[in-house]
């Protein structure tokens, strides 16, 4: 299924340690900037160009078999992260090895046979299959753009094995539907079944159950969850939702303003958090047991702007315990004092 | 007498060319000053129609059947004309990506006064300073009321839109997933204004809405919603702690916790149409813990404890027992 | 990990949708919409009356068989023009070559404006830009005038006709078009196809085209009648073929040769019914067509009918 051929054990995929192979994905010091359009009057006067830093300097490693949750709030930057990596939105500066290979400078044509080795699951799956495609037609489609199955009968072979792997079965059943016969959860099924049937090893999960009804979502997230163990995948999620990623993920990224602020194992970024934002985003994520009513620690105002980034560390203006310190100093992502396991970064001047 | 009683409230949609929906079937509850009630249901289960029936806001096709008591009248018996003299002077609503429905020509502290004209409550200059007064009451400087919603945050819009239903001092708020479309820390934000408002004015609040927990934190008695009709109804802790309905254990079983151990689970199959009369209760299919009965008789909502009451068979093997 | 799914027909959701989203579009407007059902007969009428035309046409047009202006009878129902040819012969073979006509020139004109419109949409960029540039620039010059002009420099002949209405009659296409194809390729499942690496040409055809063929029927059915009247109008400043026989030289020949002032209304009224019933059939169904395909006109919310109230039956009110 790996174009590399690599047989190996799933690394531990913590960040720092060495591993034995070359792991599946690595970004290093990603930037990707955005141009704020310019009106001719301000082009004539010469006012300077202001760019978007929607990712302003992100490093991590995945292996195969591990599933990462890149988790934020709006304008962090994880969906560019996602659109960058994948080769859909150019970046600025930095690297991203897939399997060893920098994808960032490739161009679209070389970029294509790649394709088979990352996609992408997107979040609404009332829009991300064509509905004049038969589900039939819409997991054959990526066989025909990549020259998978020899006969037609041999692509509706592999499109079967596809869609039961994602949870659909019998899928014979399935395959002359259309999209709008099916609920949200088998839509996404479908989607899923369509990135592997390209026998991937990168997947990106957008927000995969954010639409979806609570009550499918851990279906689809346990479907993932399997796909990365049994189909030796490695599994990049981009989402809102702490418990989520506190309950499926293996690592945490929590992103602000562009860049990485906290990173490790799930359960230590949400039981031991050492950056203020995370501290704060986990104290004001609702509980379902009514009896428990934590203290919140709200903070004031919205995420700024990512044109105008604040000096120092970036979240400083809203940091219940920023000191003076802050307004000058970038901190980087380094071991915290409290942490309790070797993999946990923050990047925080105070931990 | 309750500030609001919904009793038996059915609403029936008739599509173009398809069978008759019976979305909603039979919803009652009551509703205390300064309570904030939970209406929590998955999509398609009729939360948000059982709403809009309450400030009378359905399309031409549909048809309502029921009692909608404010202050011992019911604001339903006269149709479409009766309503309106109760529309956002009794009872308003904050809906679902109201961020969305701003007008975007309009400044945002007009759009707020707009409504105090409309149902004479003030004019003019008197209305603009009310517009303001109401800014500052949700956290929004009074002067920003000058700007365009473009102008706005998500956040502040969400919070504009609710300065907006509270325009005629409203008694009875309804909040249809405001804050769905939210980040996690503007929605605790929203949640806390909510909260405030029904604490300080009295304002009774209805929080429509999908996400368990955000009930869980802000409401203190809520009702789940399933294919039409409530199927359990009592105070948020005891739909957590004691669920007397396999829908509700099963929802709450579904949501991830941050801190939690037990395995997130999936409910199997998919909610039932509407467009059919079925027999027997609506969870059947998908209940992990049937019984023969329930496949041919439909289960009434009955008292499981103080003010807890739930719609399943088995309840009554407990009674028994 | 499988799960037991029930049958996805069962769902709640795919309540009341037509079974094929491909094939259902079409009937569903003649369906619903009573004006697409007539557009389309009145269209069909005609075209089927230019194919037979030289058939049936009861006397020749060339050769003269009744008195100058003799008005309508048994033998010659629309009576005869300035020349003694029978003027429903003339009818019926004029509107052979006026539907020719309008359908040649609109073929042309799809095929550059929906070329255009996909390639200005798809890319974007400085394709969009400088195709843009050209469309306004078309856009804005007076279609007459140009005619006129061109008419002028190479000589009055149907083939010139043609050419230059589909050659102006692009524009307003190409707009249309790369909206629609604009906003298509913003849709997540485009998206989709491009990461999976799909090639351009693929998309276009395979995601693009299907979603944006309905509209261009209904475009292609507008400019019909546009060009059917532009040739008319053509013909009738003298800027035509004159020995072509179209309706638009049945209007002029009588204008030109005193049919009014001698009273001969049979030399103009069918000619003129003619032309006004096929651009009627031709915006009636384009219109049809054009307004299902808009979700935005769906102005059911705004009737005056409220909700109705129901007498409470069945399960009586539920006790809290």
């Amino acid at each position: 299924m790996s174009g590399s051929g690599q047989a190996g054990p799933a690394a531990a995929g913590a960040v720092g340690t060495t591993a034995p192979e070359v792991p599946l994905l690595e970004v290093a010091d990603l930037k990707t900037y955005y141009q704020v359009r310019r009106g001719l009057t301000e082009r004539v006067a010469r006012t300077p160009q202001m760019w978007v830093h929607a990712v302003d300097g992100v490093s991590f490693r995945l292996a195969r078999g591990e599933m990462m949750a890149l988790v934020g709030e709006s304008g962090c930057g994880k969906t560019t992260t996602a659109q960058t990596i994948l080769g859909m939105v150019k970046p600025t500066s930095g690297s991203i090895r897939l399997n060893g290979t920098d994808v960032a400078k490739l161009g679209e044509r070389q970029l294509r046979p790649l394709r088979r080795t990352l996609q992408m699951i997107y979040q609404d799956p009332y829009e991300s299959l064509d509905p004049r495609f038969r589900v039939r037609e819409s997991v054959e489609e990526p066989m025909l753009v990549h020259g998978i199955g020899s006969s037609r009968a041999d692509r509706e072979k592999l499109a079967v094995e596809a869609l039961e792997r994602a949870g659909l079965a019998p899928a014979r059943v399935y395959l002359d539907r259309f999209p709008h016969e099916l609920s949200g959860g088998q839509r996404q099924r479908v989607a899923i079944a369509a990135a592997l049937v390209l026998g991937p090893d990168l997947l990106l999960a957008d927000e995969p159950v954010s639409m979806l009804d609570v009550s499918v979502r851990a279906g689809v997230l346990t479907l993932l969850d399997t796909l990365r163990r049994d189909g030796d995948m490695g599994i990049l999620m981009i989402t809102h939702d702490l418990s989520t990623a506190a309950r499926f993920a293996d690592r945490i990224a929590v992103m602000y303003l562009g860049r990485i602020v906290e990173h490790g194992p799930a359960s230590d970024v949400v039981r031991n958090p050492q950056h203020p934002y995370t501290k704060a985003l986990l104290s004001v994520v609702p509980k379902r047991d009514p009896r428990e009513r934590a203290a919140p620690q709200i903070l004031k105002g919205e995420t700024p702007n990512p044109i105008e980034v604040p000096s120092g560390c970036r979240f400083h203006p809203r940091c219940p315990v920023a000191v003076e310190r802050c307004q000058v100093e970038d901190p980087q992502l380094r071991l915290p004092a409290a942490a309790t396991s070797p993999a946990h970064q923050a990047a925080c001047l105070l931990v | 007498m309750s500030l609001l009683e919904v009793s038996g409230l059915h609403v029936w949609f008739e599509p173009p060319h398809a069978a008759e929906v019976h979305a909603v079937q039979g919803v009652s509850f009551a509703l205390d000053p300064g309570e904030r009630f939970g209406l929590v249901g998955e999509s398609g289960c009729g939360k948000t129609t059982t709403i809009l029936a309450l400030m009378g806001l359905l399309p031409p096709n549909a048809s309502v059947a029921g009692e909608v008591l404010i202050n011992g009248q019911n604001i339903l018996a006269g149709g479409e004309d009766s309503v309106q003299a109760y529309r956002w002077k009794d009872v308003a609503m904050v809906f679902q990506g109201a961020m969305n429905a701003l007008n975007p020509v309009k400044k945002v502290g007009w759009q707020i006064a707009e409504p105090m004209a409309f149902h004479d409550i003030a004019q003019g200059a008197a209305a603009r300073k009310r517009a303001g007064e109401l800014l500052e009451l949700v956290g929004i400087p009074a002067a920003a009321g000058e700007r365009y919603p473009h102008e706005f945050s998500g956040g502040m819009r969400q919070r504009a839109a609710i300065a907006m239903a509270l325009a005629c001092e409203p008694k009875i708020l309804l909040a249809d997933e405001p804050t769905t479309a939210l980040d996690v820390m503007v929605q605790a934000q929203i949640l806390e204004l909510l909260t405030g408002l029904s604490r300080n004015l009295g304002l009774a609040l209805v929080l429509v809405t999908h996400d368990l927990p955000v009930v869980a934190q802000v409401c203190e008695r809520a009702a789940v919603m399933y294919a039409g009709e409530i199927v359990e109804a009592g105070p948020t802790e005891m739909l957590y702690h004691a669920p007397r309905h396999p829908y509700t254990r099963l929802l709450f079983a579904a949501t991830p916790d941050l801190y939690g151990q037990d395995a997130v689970i999936s409910i199997p199959g998919t909610p039932p149409r509407l467009d059919s009369e079925l027999p027997g209760c609506p969870f059947r299919a998908r209940c992990d813990v049937p019984l023969e009965r329930c496949a041919g008789e439909h289960p009434e909502l009955r008292l499981v404890g103080p003010g807890h009451q739930a719609a399943c068979h088995r309840n009554e093997l407990v009674e028994a027992s | 990990m499988t799960l037991p799914l029930q049958d996805p027909l069962l769902s709640a959701e795919g309540q009341g949708q037509p079974s094929s989203p491909r094939r259902g579009f079409l009937r569903t407007v003649l369906r619903e919409r009573k004006a697409a059902v007539v557009g389309l007969a009145i269209i069909a009428f005609f075209v089927v009356l230019s194919i037979v035309a030289p058939y049936i046409a009861p006397h020749s047009v060339t050769e003269p068989s009744c008195a100058v202006y003799a008005p309508p009878s048994a033998s010659h129902w629309l009576g005869c023009d300035d020349g003694g040819i029978d003027m429903l012969s003339l009818l019926m073979v004029g509107g052979r070559i006026s539907m020719i006509v309008g359908f040649a020139a609109t073929l042309v004109a799809m095929i550059i404006g929906g070329g255009v419109g996909i390639l200005s949409g798809y890319f974007g960029g400085w394709t969009d830009i400088s195709l843009m540039r050209v469309t306004d620039y078309l856009l804005v010059i007076p279609d007459l005038v140009l005619m006129i002009v061109i008419a002028d420099l190479w000589g009055a002949s149907l083939f010139h006709v043609i050419i230059v209405i589909g050659i102006l009659e692009w524009t307003s296409t190409a707009r249309i078009i790369r909206a629609q194809v604009m906003s298509v390729r913003e849709r997540a499942y485009v998206k989709r196809a491009r990461g999976m690496g799909s090639g351009n040409f693929r998309i276009v055809w395979r995601h693009i085209l299907p979603q944006v063929g309905p509209l261009l029927i209904a475009n292609t059915v507008l400019t019909i009648a546009i060009a059917i009247y532009l040739e008319t109008a053509l013909a009738f400043l003298g800027l035509e073929d004159p020995t072509a026989v179209t309706w638009g030289t049945i209007l002029e020949h009588a204008f030109e040769r005193t049919a009014i002032s001698s009273g001969a209304w049979w030399a103009i009224v069918p000619a003129g019914f003619a032309i006004a019933a096929v651009i009627v059939g031709c915006f009636l169904f384009g219109q049809a067509v054009e307004d299902a395909l808009n979700p935005r006109l769906k102005v059911a919310h705004l009737s005056l009918r409220p909700w109705r109230l129901r007498p409470l039956v069945g399960r009586g009110p539920d006790a809290l």
